[in-house]
């Protein structure tokens, strides 16, 4: 990908939360800039501050100090330019699979609606559900059904905190493909949350590898491999090591 | 104790003379309206009361308080303002399904995943907006469960109130009966008869906590 312009800067993070009256610092001085329609991983321990970051980037968490800015504008809350997909399952339990797509839709006429409504049904795979209910789903439609639900407002950037995390290992490679097939198609700027470093090398163009916390930036790697990544080729495991080195796990097991 | 023939006898009589339709009305008449001014009460208080944390704080303590006292101890004081009639009961019936439609629908406020509200408020909804999208259906499967059991409660009281506060009804029935002459025919005939109206009545908030706009409680797990 070519580098182009500034889609997000986040310039010198810190947050803290307060409980019971005692200062827990979650973010440490993180300053990064994410590029118009790049795929950026953000990995780091568990725990370590990463789902805050990227409530942060989406507005629902203001920063202690510093500013986080998205095509130049300070976030001071959330957007419809820009849809956070949860780590849970965020879909609503009492709308079927077109009405949780229609969900952020109110403002566009009918025929419209009706449009992407099934434009992202088919686009996810999810044709011949249109009429159920997220109980009959399984958790890769769940999931499935929310990434549909973020792309039919046509947001320019895509938060995903660890959207995968709760699908088993089958389903959730075959969610990452999905994934990065979308994105190809729509240009998104996609910021994607994971614990998992092999998610990340296998779909970012770079991966920001975050420290216990409270988080720091250790280190950026830029992913030189084209799509789609053979995860077997030498370079792959070499980015993959380094991260494993860099976070202290290597030969741990 | 009555035979069940005997019993079954008193029945007949009582719907010969015309007791049994009207003391069922009589019943129902103040379980409906003590039930519904506390469900249009209770519920928009219980709500609000829920979203905003300080108020919760504040009305915390006096809910505490008054939420253990049995609904019979405030027979006297029913009386006392409404007289023995109609309204003292419904004032009863009011007072029962108060308090628990109240910490109901404050619960399931409470309940809702930040998660759903955080959707709401990402997708650009206008704060009415979220009031109608995301909280009402989220509160549904809970309201309606709430409404059920806290109507049989009201079923359950309305007996113990007629037998002190008015002069007609399913209670006063049953304590009439045995005050004038030991009929106890007639009480247990009372006593069947409060059982089967109970029974419609928990199925007929069933039927409704299935209806199709409220459905979706009913198919999610939790």
């Amino acid at each position: 990908m070519a580098i182009s312009e500034t889609k997000l800067s986040a310039g010198r993070i810190t947050m803290a939360f307060q409980r019971d009256g005692k200062t827990t610092p979650v973010l440490n001085d993180i300053s990064l800039e994410v590029a118009r329609g790049e795929f950026l991983c953000i990995v780091g321990p568990s725990g370590c501050g990463k789902s805050t970051l990227l409530s942060a980037m989406a507005g629902f968490l203001s920063p202690s100090s510093g500013e986080i800015r998205i095509d130049g504008q300070t976030v001071t809350g959330p957007d419809p330019r820009r849809i956070f997909v949860f780590q849970e399952r965020g879909v609503f339990p009492w709308l079927t699979v077109e009405g949780n797509i229609e969900f952020g839709l109110f403002a566009l006429p009918r025929a419209e609606r009706q449009k992407r409504i099934s434009h992202y049904i088919k686009m996810v795979g999810l044709t011949g559900f249109e009429r159920a209910y997220p109980a009959e789903l399984s958790g890769g439609m769940k999931q499935r059904l929310e990434v549909a639900r973020a792309l039919a407002v046509n947001p320019d950037m895509l938060l995903l905190d660890e959207p995968f995390g709760a699908l088993d290992s089958i389903t959730r490679l075959t969610m990452r493909k999905e994934l990065l097939r979308i994105w190809e198609a729509e240009g998104n700027t996609v910021v994607f949350v994971t614990h998992d470093i092999d998610e990340a090398v296998q779909l970012a163009d770079r991966v920001v590898v975050l420290s216990d916390r409270p988080a720091r930036i250790q280190q950026i790697v830029k992913v030189d491999i084209p799509h789609p990544r053979d995860i077997s080729s030498a370079r792959y495991l070499e980015l993959r090591n380094g991260i494993f080195e860099q976070l202290g796990l290597a030969h741990a097991i | 104790m009555p035979s069940p023939l005997e019993t079954l006898a008193g029945i007949v009589d009582l719907a010969r003379q015309g007791l049994l339709l009207k003391y069922a009305v009589a019943s129902l008449f103040r379980v409906t309206w003590g039930f519904i001014a506390a469900a249009v009460l209770a519920i928009p208080m219980g709500l609000t009361i829920g979203w905003y944390r300080r108020a919760e704080m504040a009305f915390n303590p006096l809910i505490q308080i008054l939420r253990p006292i049995s609904p019979l101890a405030w027979i006297p004081i029913a009386i006392l303002w409404f007289g023995v009639g109609d309204l003292a009961a419904v004032f009863l019936i009011f007072v029962s399904c108060f308090f628990p439609l109240l910490l109901t629908a404050i619960n399931a406020v409470q309940g809702i995943p930040a998660i759903y509200l955080n959707a709401g408020r990402n997708f650009g909804l206008s704060p009415a907006a979220i009031i109608y999208r995301v909280l009402y259906p989220a509160v549904m499967p809970q309201l309606i469960t709430g409404l059920r059991i806290t109507l049989g409660l009201a079923w359950l009281v309305v007996v113990a109130a007629e037998m002190i506060a008015v002069s007609s009804g399913l209670g006063f029935l049953i304590i009439d009966a045995r005050n004038a002459g030991n009929r106890y025919d007639l009480v247990v005939a009372g006593m069947v008869a409060i059982g089967v109206i109970g029974l419609l009545l928990d199925l007929l908030m069933r039927s409704l906590a299935r209806a199709k706009f409220l459905r979706w409680g009913e198919v999610t797990e939790d």
